[in-house]
């Protein structure tokens, strides 16, 4: 392992904490569909940032304490976050829009206060461009300890939190029904984000910051459908992007913390979405693939049966691979059996279907169900004992 | 403001930033009209990692490897955007904060690794762009304008974002239709036989190409800015959507000029002997443009019901 | 078995003739994920008719005709018009898709709604002449809405959306007309003045398409019926077709008895 400092371990822990705490709080996000309100908030801490400075300044300090920063920035966070809110339910703009009206025009009174700060300091750097990108590199250990406390704290409070915002994400309804105040909860959800852009803000910087909110639960999404789990795999995979980020970035010279601890949780979502055995790309494709396989083989042996032409060369070479037509498009004798056998099964099916009280056994019909997986022998014969010659098709 | 100042100093900057205002609001219509308002902010992240690796491949800032290389990264974001959403079913907004945050960090640590302290490359200027250094020292004053040999001197992004505006607007004319149409109704479009994926593949292009070359000159801040205020802004003006096109480049140029001169003046009325950054002010213009027109905007209310 | 015909080369030509059919769809499957939306449907629409698709909700009535028009992509299946690939028929269909598919807050008026039918013949850059208005005036005439023609499209009510949707495509003056679902959510002098708009059409020779979902009017306003759930489950002329067992056999369970003989009866 890497033979940290105090101040790298604390940065480490904090970050750690932190991402397990955005990939909990993110899950939420991304389950309501509103990812990108946290670019809004993120990039709406830049003028709060700049004015706290400002405020300290004129009153006599020397303007980089990180508390008064953090307060700074989750003030003029909630003031954009409140901007989104007003804007989407009194105007007839999209939420999308006013996300990205909030960002800019935050983002940039922001980069204004800056060059404003720059002249005030004439010369002397105030070392807020750090916040842009995030950086631990000449930290305080009063910052680090600032940063392992507050990652800690917003992970405590998201686990105060969960149930509600876990059944909210998962079923706004039903979560009204039980009497959760959906309003209230979707709040919270939005403190949980503010609070973890305000603690991250330092090392990871507030143009990335967002990353470590949508990343993990994109990724977990692979994993589970349940909501409850993809909080818990999202929190695990933030926790290790954090840590490893944060530690890989102080093992060598010009690593930046933030842009590695994305880094880190990109490759972890890749994977997730190449390889992920049921939602994963690559099982995704192979399903699709011998899916079309199927229903293109199953469309040309009814079609044999019925005597009909083949249309499509893709069913002419699938029945030609399975051995089922000749070259020349005659059927093989596997070919007319299992034709035959496919046309039965279809109109067992369509009997079934037909007849009242089997609702369930044929809603499970899909066209491509061997009859023999849903019923018994028995109630096949039953079945076959009254199908008509020529049934009703 | 006198000729024999203002000329060099103030009036090729003006014109940049008002070009680059409109070329990025103009495609900003469709784009905030088709839910789709936040590919602007993807593209302009993604700009920095382009023109790091174009910068890394030919060791130079030159111009056309860094447009080529922003142009680039834009069209691999946007794939990448499609394929996530596609492929790995996430919905689209989750797709671009994945991709743009990525393709970002990725930018950073390349720039950060590689060596550019030599050349003026780094991630502020990719922010805020440079707008104030744009300078025509040929110009003597108002007859420069018509003096060939100083007119040579301007600052190559004038005719640069000017040939992209021209580009834009052609794209925008010659397919208003089919654009109108498919951003209205997707499915009708289809049945008529357009094209509707390649056709809004396009309108990404041509955004990305504004963005690119807006972006060189101005920093990504404004890109974002006028891709989204201006034209919604001008969707709470009227109920017609070539009115509101109209609106949206009357507010883009109205935020890049007061923009730049309450940037290079504002603080010298209050007193203060620097200027603020023009790109921050001019996005800050165009946020109290939208405030008002969502205070007072005459059809700022929503009508319809949205599609389900 | 017998012997097969098939068609003999790659995008070889049906054997079956079907240049007077406006619509033929054969071997049609859509899926969503691994489950078919609509599979291996065969359907033929006779010329002159007025069509009704009904079946079960879920049962992948859009589907079929989103996929049959291409507006959405098929998993297999070839799908004809006036015996030709539907791409060299566009100006011959005309399509109204449900109302609760598009925006409409988007910025536009009721008379460029009815003009987007004629962007056939306008191209990408041909002038809207008045003439080019007029005809459009004359489709709202057509479905009640001449009055509405400057209004912003938001103010309108449900079914003068619907309406607006139809003028849109009469405009179109296709021969095959394809609508989903036109009578959802609509009041019942809308539904009047629809039913006699697709009538007019019908009996200027035009064939029409719905998909449908109120079992009650089907005799009333159509001639054909094709009956799905996710498959062909029969079709044909409403007085041979609209019967007790096939609706049994489309809705399965999920129609009582009593609700299947009233509706055969009425």
């Amino acid at each position: 392992m890497f033979d940290l400092g105090y101040n790298a371990s604390l940065v480490a822990i904090g970050a750690g904490l932190l991402g397990l705490a955005a990939g909990v709080t993110g899950t939420f996000l991304f389950l309501r569909k509103r990812a990108l309100v946290s670019d809004a908030i993120s990039h709406s801490t830049l003028p709060g940032v700049a004015l706290a400075f400002i405020v300290m300044v004129s009153f006599g300090g020397d303007g980089r304490s990180l508390v008064g920063l953090m307060a700074g920035s989750a003030l003029s966070a909630a003031a954009g976050l409140l901007a989104v809110g007003w804007l989407t339910r009194r105007t007839r703009l999209a939420e999308d829009a006013a996300i990205g009206v909030v960002l800019s025009v935050f983002f940039g009174l922001g980069i204004v206060l800056l060059t404003v700060i720059q002249a005030m300091s004439a010369g002397r750097q105030a070392g807020l461009e750090g916040y842009l990108l995030g950086s631990t590199a000449g930290m305080l250990r009063t910052d680090a300890l600032i940063i392992a406390v507050g990652g800690a704290l917003v992970l405590a409070l998201v686990a105060l939190l969960r149930r509600m915002l876990i059944v909210t994400a998962f079923d706004p309804e039903f979560a009204g029904s039980i009497g959760i105040d959906t309003g209230r909860a979707d709040l919270a959800m939005m403190g949980l984000v503010l609070a973890v852009t305000v603690v991250g803000l330092k090392i990871v910087g507030l143009i990335l910051i967002v990353a470590l909110l949508i990343l993990p639960p994109v990724a977990a999404r692979f994993w589970s459908d349940r909501a409850g789990s993809v909080a818990l795999i999202a929190g695990g995979i933030g926790g290790v992007s954090g840590a490893v980020g944060a530690m890989l970035s102080v093992s060598a010279p010009a690593l930046p913390t933030g842009p590695i601890i994305v880094l880190v949780a990109f490759a972890i979502f890749a994977m997730s979405m190449l390889f992920a055995p049921r939602r994963g790309v690559v099982a995704a494709l192979i399903r699709h693939l011998s899916f079309r396989n199927r229903v293109h083989l199953r469309q040309g042996l009814l079609a044999l049966a019925q005597g009909q032409p083949v249309y499509e060369a893709l069913t002419r070479r699938l029945l030609r691979r399975a051995g089922l037509i000749r070259a020349d498009g005659v059927a093989t004798g596997a070919g007319t059996a299992q034709a035959a056998k496919a046309l039965l099964d279809e109109r067992r099916w369509q009997w079934l279907r037909a007849s009242e009280g089997t609702g369930a056994a044929a809603a499970r019909y899909d066209g491509l169900t061997p009859i023999e997986t849903v019923l018994t022998a028995d109630q096949i014969a039953r079945i076959d004992s009254q199908l008509r010659p020529g049934g009703l098709v | 403001m006198i000729g024999t100042e203002f000329v060099p100093l103030s009036l090729p900057p003006l014109l940049i930033g008002t070009l680059a205002a409109l070329a990025c609001a103009l495609p900003g219509n469709f784009l905030v009209l088709r839910r789709q308002a936040l590919i602007g902010d993807a593209i302009s992240h993604v700009v920095l990692p382009g023109i790091v690796v174009a910068f890394l491949l030919t060791g130079r800032v030159s111009t056309w490897p860094m447009m080529l290389g922003a142009g680039g990264a834009a069209l691999l974001a946007v794939l990448m955007i499609e394929v996530i959403r596609r492929a790995g079913k996430i919905e689209p907004g989750a797709a671009m904060g994945v991709v743009f945050t990525t393709l970002f960090a990725a930018g950073v640590l390349l720039l950060e690794q590689s060596d550019t302290s030599a050349v003026h490359l780094d991630v502020q200027h990719a922010l805020y762009g440079n707008l104030e250094s744009l300078i025509w020292l040929d110009a003597l004053g108002w007859n420069s304008l018509l003096d060939p040999v100083a007119l040579a001197g301007l600052p190559t992004e004038l005719p640069r974002m000017a040939l992209v505006l021209v580009g834009v607007i052609g794209f925008i004319w010659l397919f208003w239709r089919p654009l109108a149409l498919s951003t209205f109704d997707e499915g009708f479009a289809r049945s008529l036989g357009i094209a509707t994926g390649p056709l809004g593949l396009g309108l990404v292009v041509i955004a990305a190409m504004a963005a690119v070359a807006a972006f060189d000159a101005v920093g990504s801040i404004i890109v974002i800015a006028m891709f989204i205020c201006p034209p919604a802004a001008a969707r709470l003006m009227t109920n017609r959507l070539s009115l509101q096109v109209a609106w949206s480049q009357g507010f883009a140029g109205l935020a890049a000029v007061s923009g730049y001169v309450l940037a290079g003046y504002g603080p010298l009325w209050l007193g203060y002997a620097h200027a603020v950054s023009a790109a921050g002010m001019i996005a800050t213009v165009s946020g109290l443009i939208l405030a008002l027109a969502a205070l007072f905007g005459p059809c700022r209310a929503r009508l319809g019901q949205p599609a389900g | 078995m017998t012997q097969l015909k098939l068609a003999a080369q790659e995008g070889a030509a049906p054997v079956e003739d079907l240049s007077d059919i406006p619509l033929a769809i054969r071997g049609l499957t859509v899926s969503y994920g691994s489950d078919p939306a609509v599979f291996s449907v065969d359907m033929t629409v006779p010329e002159g008719a007025m069509l009704a698709v009904i079946g079960p909700n879920g049962a992948g009535k859009s589907t079929l005709l989103k996929a049959a028009l291409g507006v959405i992509p098929k998993l297999s299946g070839l799908v004809t018009v006036y015996g030709q690939p539907i791409a060299s028929q566009r100006r011959r269909i005309a399509y109204v898709p449900q109302r609760a598919s598009v925006d409409w807050d988007f910025p536009t008026r009721v008379i460029d709604v009815v003009l987007m039918g004629l962007y056939r013949d306008l191209g990408l850059l041909g002038r809207v002449r008045r003439s080019h208005r007029d005809q459009a005036r004359a489709c709202l005439a057509r479905v009640g809405m001449e009055g509405f023609a400057d209004r912003q499209i938001g103010q309108l009510s449900g079914g003068q959306q619907q309406r607006v949707f139809l003028a849109r495509a009469l405009a179109q003056a296709a021969d095959l007309y394809l609508l989903d679902e036109p009578f959802a959510g609509v009041d019942a002098a809308t539904e009047k003045a629809i039913v006699t708009v697709l009538k007019a059409l019908r009996d200027e020779g035009r064939t029409v398409v719905c998909v449908h979902h109120d079992l009650a009017t089907v005799t009333d306003y159509f001639s054909h019926v094709f009956l799905l759930n996710r498959r062909k489950i029969a079709a044909g002329p409403v007085a041979k077709v609209f019967t007790q067992q096939m609706l049994q056999a489309a809705y399965g369970g999920r129609l009582s008895g009593g609700q299947i003989d009233r509706i055969a009866a009425s």
